[in-house]
């Protein structure tokens, strides 16, 4: 397979972006979930 | 509390396994299990990431757009719609940009370069910028409802580009090709499996965006929540500092 590289860079990247996003975006509600107490939060 | 417990419930839970399976899965048949394609080898794979990452990112500027007008609409405002418009874009951008650098690679292999002022590559990237700025505008000073209008009167404008990406490959002669399986007159012409591994694509890219809109949308109203407990605790340190010089 000559485009291997290619094709592995494209799901790495696919992939690797959104698993970024998520853990930046975790990370923040968590921070931001520290000063909010559980009753506040309507999904829980 | 655990941790993950600040927007997670059982059922983002129950989502977010279903798809971790269904990435497994997408990767195993794109690079492993479908066939290469008659015309572009195996570079063909690439597609199985690139258009269902186009086609979340329309769906998700247009679930901006319609949470935007539920905003405007007085009947329904709720800062709820603010803040789903605010996540779909901002996970719309994400997808917008893994679509623009997929098909860059995929570019490379079938048109011999990365990059190529097509009118539909150009439209892409002029809509990708568009959206960077909508949150940037959301970024803005204000209020939450100050954000809320101004975003939802630029997400109401910007959603007009989509229809423009979309029949640029019928409006101009370009290079990007014309679509393949969900145009006008279309006569699906794909391997069985292909057609079945992008329909998976599709399928698994809508969960993993209801599953980052959800979190995401929680994690706005979190920080929302913040602004206005901050707002108050300034408030209440100035109230209590007037009363001491008044005493």
């Amino acid at each position: 397979m000559d485009d291997l590289g290619f094709i592995v860079a494209s799901y790495v990247i696919t992939f690797g972006s959104v698993a970024l996003y998520a853990r930046g975006m975790m990370r923040r509600a968590r921070k931001a979930a520290r000063d909010i107490p559980r009753e506040k939060r309507p999904w829980l | 509390m655990s941790k993950d417990q600040a927007t997670s419930t059982p059922f983002t839970k129950g989502l977010g396994f279903f798809v971790l399976l269904g990435m497994l899965l997408l990767i195993i048949l794109g690079i492993f299990v479908s066939p290469a394609d008659v015309n572009q080898g195996e570079s063909v794979r690439i597609m199985y990431a690139h258009v269902p990452g186009a086609w979340l990112a329309y769906l998700a500027f247009i679930v901006t757009a319609v949470s935007s007008a539920a905003y405007l609409w007085k009947r329904t405002r709720s800062l709820t719609w603010d803040r789903i418009a605010g996540a779909s874009a901002e996970v719309g951008v994400l997808f917008m940009g893994i679509s623009l650098v997929t098909g860059s690679l995929w570019g490379r292999l079938t048109w011999g370069t990365y990059w190529t002022w097509d009118a539909r590559l150009t439209t892409t990237a002029f809509l990708f910028v568009t959206y960077i700025g909508y949150l940037a505008v959301r970024g803005l000073g204000g209020t939450h409802q100050q954000r809320a209008r101004r975003s939802a009167v630029l997400a109401l404008l910007a959603v007009l580009e989509i229809p423009l990406v979309h029949f640029s490959v019928e409006f101009w002669n370009t290079l990007h090709q014309k679509a393949s399986v969900a145009g006008r007159g279309t006569n699906v012409e794909m391997n069985g499996l292909m057609l079945f591994t992008l329909f998976l694509g599709v399928v698994v890219f809508t969960l993993m965006y209801v599953w980052l809109v959800l979190h995401r949308q929680r994690s706005l109203m979190l920080e929302d929540m913040l602004d206005d407990s901050g707002l108050d605790n300034a408030l209440n340190e100035r109230r209590a500092e007037a009363t001491r010089v008044g005493n």
